[in-house]
């Protein structure tokens, strides 16, 4: 019936594989939503004359594809600055800071979202500015803003297959090792989609379930 | 006390508030009426410092509200104001609505906040909602958690901007309802509205603003009955 040369060995491979495409994504959405948080309110905060500079910056990370960013920063940081840094530290850096780009924007939207009344109500009551961002203003935002930055947490994922150009082996580099060495391109495509399924879904279910949870109020 | 002192406000080239003056004494209800854009709602949202102004100056209770040393969050925990729209913080219950601002602003505890919420919502006709999202609750009902909201930070001075006019006509009863008794328990308040027949019952004064001027101010027999200004009477008549 069905014949293939993969063994548990390179399942346990591709698994590594995936567990280091998990790794880099992780620590990306993360530093990159708390920079990407501190952006957006930034760049809410002080309107979009002073802003500017920074949203210009911003949208060069958004606009340029990845794959030069990296090759370009990994050409930087090791070349011109001559540090000495892994590719994998290079990696988790750019994907941050492209993943807060547009974090950035997904923010301000949320902000902007929540009515103008509800803040002076929660002024009006003596809340400071802070109080009103963490009580009111970033629970209603989150809500608005959830979907797409569950969005954005699987495009990064996806993205960061990119990394192989900086010598990190992720799941597809893994997978592209096999098809070099085992010659089986559609199935072993298939068995790395099929992982990358499993750690998409979970994310893109609990985002689903905190939509469905918040909607009773 | 309330005392405002020849306070001018423009938004742009639209001066909204031409010079007013005006006390208003511990435990007094006063009423403000007059049409829309006469500068009576900004005249609320000045008194508590959430707009600014840009002459004259207003103290409560001695202490002037737009100084730069003046704490406006401290000063805001005397003076409660209620707005046109409902603002329930939707993603709390209506018992933490009334519960939030006593916890992060007066610092109560839990225990005492939620108490002293469940009093508010009690005495304004909600005990039975206290675990209910605002979703769930009438325009109407809205407010009135909107007030006790308000009341729970204990203020001195109550103000309140067209409570009724974002109302259905059949909500419209309870919410003043809630405004009248807070008004025979003595509390102190100023109440922009429409209503007139709610103006003549409970104020000691009302005011008529005409084009961000106070144009007349008296007891309620007096200006309802024996208005002088001309442009009263045509609102009047024209109101009847």
């Amino acid at each position: 019936m069905f014949d293939t040369s993969l063994t548990a060995n390179d399942l346990i491979f591709l698994a590594q594989g995936a567990g280091m495409t998990l790794v880099v994504t992780a620590i990306s959405v993360f530093f990159g939503t708390i920079l990407g948080i501190v952006f957006g309110v930034f760049r809410y905060q002080v309107g979009p004359w002073w802003a500017a500079p920074l949203t210009f910056v911003l949208d060069i990370f958004r606009s340029i594809p990845l794959l030069i960013q990296l090759v370009l920063a990994n050409a930087f940081v090791t070349t011109v600055l001559g540090i000495r840094i892994s590719g994998f530290a290079v990696a988790c850096g750019v994907l941050s800071l492209y993943t807060a780009a547009y974090c950035a924007e997904i923010v301000r939207g949320g902000i902007e979202a929540v009515p103008q009344t509800l803040r002076r109500a929660a002024r009006s009551l003596g809340m400071t500015w802070g109080q009103d961002m963490t009580s009111i203003v970033m629970p209603l935002a989150t809500r608005v803003a959830l979907p797409s930055w569950i969005g954005l947490a699987l495009g990064v994922m996806k993205d960061s297959a990119l990394v192989y150009i900086v010598q990190v082996v992720e799941l597809l580099k893994s997978t592209q090792i096999l098809i070099t060495r085992l010659q089986e391109p559609l199935f072993l495509l298939m068995i790395c989609g099929l992982f990358y399924f499993l750690i998409s879904f979970p994310i893109a279910r609990f985002g689903g379930y905190l939509e469905k949870r918040w909607s009773n109020d | 006390m309330i005392e405002i002192e020849n306070v001018r406000k423009s938004f742009g080239p639209l001066e909204v508030l031409k010079g007013i003056n005006l006390t208003v004494a511990k435990g007094e209800v006063l009423t403000v009426i007059g049409g829309s854009g006469s500068g009576k709602s900004t005249l609320l949202t000045c008194i508590n410092g959430l707009e600014p102004i840009d002459s004259g100056r207003i103290l409560v209770d001695g202490v002037e509200v737009h100084a730069k040393s003046t704490d406006l969050n401290k000063l805001r925990q005397k003076i409660g104001i209620v707005f046109q729209q409902w603002n329930a913080f939707p993603h709390l219950t209506v018992l933490e609505n009334v519960m939030l601002a006593q916890v992060k602003v007066l610092k109560r505890s839990k225990q005492q906040a939620e108490a002293e919420a469940a009093k508010q919502l009690n005495h304004v006709g909600l005990g039975d909602k206290l675990s209910v999202y605002p979703s769930r609750l009438s325009g109407g009902q809205q407010q009135r958690m909107a007030i006790a909201r308000a009341l729970a930070m204990s203020p001195d001075y109550m103000l309140f901007d067209e409570v009724t006019s974002a109302l259905d006509p059949q909500l419209v009863g309870e919410v003043l309802d809630t405004l009248r008794m807070l008004a025979s328990e003595g509390m102190t308040m100023i109440c922009v509205t429409h209503e007139m027949k709610f103006a003549r019952e409970v104020s000691d004064r009302v005011a008529f603003f005409h084009k961000g001027v106070m144009a007349e101010i008296a007891p309620p027999e007096e200006l309802f009955g024996a208005p002088k200004d001309p442009e009263l009477q045509k609102f009047l008549s024209a109101t009847h």
